[in-house]
């Protein structure tokens, strides 16, 4: 049965970006759309009238949102093959935690960094520091959180470093410096053609962020 | 094999009161420790080093945290009976949507109606009861989110409707006539003993309540 799967999706998102790694992961074969954030498409307004927001993944005329939710979803449908959850449901329960510690964390914190000064940033730049050194210790030996291969947790994360750019410049520090094992995992990832090819150039996400931040009026 | 099963909670926790509904349902024997959030135990610190929170699920001497991640758990290791979430990954998919939904939205907004006043709360209650609406729509005729029995997103709504319902004394928030089919389920609920076992009981926590909002009102 050919299955038909469409990705209503905007380039710089890091919740795109772990569902097109998920994609690539399974091998699925996919339409990929991109959305314009200021002038929705009907479809996207129909797939996800709930939250209105990409990504979202349409399955045979189905939509699923949410992006983590999705990872899963892709997990559970196409389970023949690499495997992105662990089998054993309390390594399952932990991969769950570490990317919903992800959610938590990351994107609002980064979020921060770019968009605020003085007391606020510094505070964000700290709490984000230790976000990725406690996901360090996470990590630990392992070449991924997933393990052998990447895993939820993997694909949770990764794509937020094509922010890092971002954060640093308008942030005023050096991420590697402070979390050399981090970027170590990030360079691993980026060896794998399911993430390479899923994510963006920094330097473009760099140059989107500086018109954002021109567009809602941050100087 | 006898499992050990902990349950770290505070008694009027919504998010503690799920795990405790999904125990039941499954007829899981768990010893319920109550937490005093003032000072927290070694055991809680311990068991949850990342957010010092509870609910902590304990098994067998490991933890897991995050309410609905423990409920996705105990789904998975006590998979024999009483299923939790559909087994078409679809339908779990939507299921797991709700559930963020109820999570990041009813919560969320449900907390800043309790804690504003004037404009704010009115504001408050508007959204949250268009979120209503849209759960209205989503039971539609079944008697249970989870279709003839609790699952996954009745198991993460019920405890605020718990708030509510013993709470009537904001009785005028929600008016049955405009949410027939949420009323009635809510009533449906309470009288389900899972449900009910693991409310707290009605006439300390109406006492309890009260006293936190003298105390608020004091600040």
């Amino acid at each position: 049965m050919a299955d038909e799967v469409v990705l209503l999706d905007f380039w710089p998102s890091p919740f795109g970006m772990r569902i097109r790694i998920a994609l690539a992961e399974k091998g699925i074969k996919y339409e990929y759309k991109e959305e314009d954030l200021r002038n929705k498409s009907p479809l996207l307004l129909q797939s996800n009238p709930v939250h209105k927001k990409i990504p979202v993944l349409i399955h045979n005329g189905k939509p699923i949102c949410e992006s983590l939710i999705v990872v899963q979803y892709i997990e559970d449908v196409w389970s023949n093959r690499n495997p992105l959850l662990p089998s054993d449901p309390y390594h399952r329960a932990q991969a769950r935690f570490w990317a919903d510690y992800v959610d938590k964390k990351v994107y609002d914190l980064g979020r921060k960094i770019w968009t605020s000064k003085g007391e606020e940033q510094e505070a964000a730049k700290k709490e984000f520091v230790e976000a990725l050194k406690l996901l360090e210790e996470q990590l630990g030996d392992k070449t991924y959180f997933g393990g052998d291969n990447v895993g939820f947790v993997d694909i949770a994360l990764v794509p937020f470093y094509t922010w890092f750019k971002a954060y640093e410049t308008f942030g005023n520090f050096n991420i590697e410096s402070e979390c050399p094992k981090f970027i170590a995992w990030v360079k691993r990832c980026l060896q794998k053609e399911s993430v390479s090819k899923s994510l963006p150039d920094p330097h473009k996400v760099y140059e989107f962020v500086v018109e954002i931040r021109k567009r809602i009026g941050i100087e | 094999m006898g499992d050990e099963v902990i349950l770290l909670n505070l008694w009027l926790s919504p998010y503690g009161m799920r795990v405790r509904i999904a125990l039941e349902i499954k007829g899981i024997k768990y010893e319920n420790r109550e937490e005093d959030l003032s000072n927290k135990s070694p055991l809680l610190l311990q068991m949850n080093p990342v957010h010092k929170k509870i609910p902590v699920l304990i098994h067998n001497g490991k933890s897991i945290c995050e309410s609905l991640i423990a409920v996705e758990y105990i789904d998975d290791v006590w998979n024999d009976k009483s299923p939790l979430l559909p087994s078409d990954p679809y339908q779990r998919s939507q299921a797991k949507f709700w559930a963020n939904y109820v999570d990041t939205k009813l919560y969320e907004i449900a907390l800043r109606f309790w804690r504003t006043e004037g404009e704010e709360k009115e504001a408050a209650r508007e959204e949250f009861l268009e979120c209503l609406k849209l759960l209205e729509e989503q039971l539609g005729d079944k008697p249970y989110f989870g279709g003839n029995n609790l699952g996954f997103v009745d198991i993460a709504l019920v405890p605020l409707f718990c708030y509510f319902y013993t709470l009537n004394l904001y009785g005028n928030f929600i008016k049955e006539e405009q949410y027939p089919r949420i009323i009635s389920w809510a009533k449906r609920c309470t009288q389900n003993d899972n449900v009910s076992k693991s409310f707290p009981e009605e006439q300390k926590f109406k006492e309890s309540i009260s006293q936190t909002r003298t105390n608020l009102n004091k600040e």
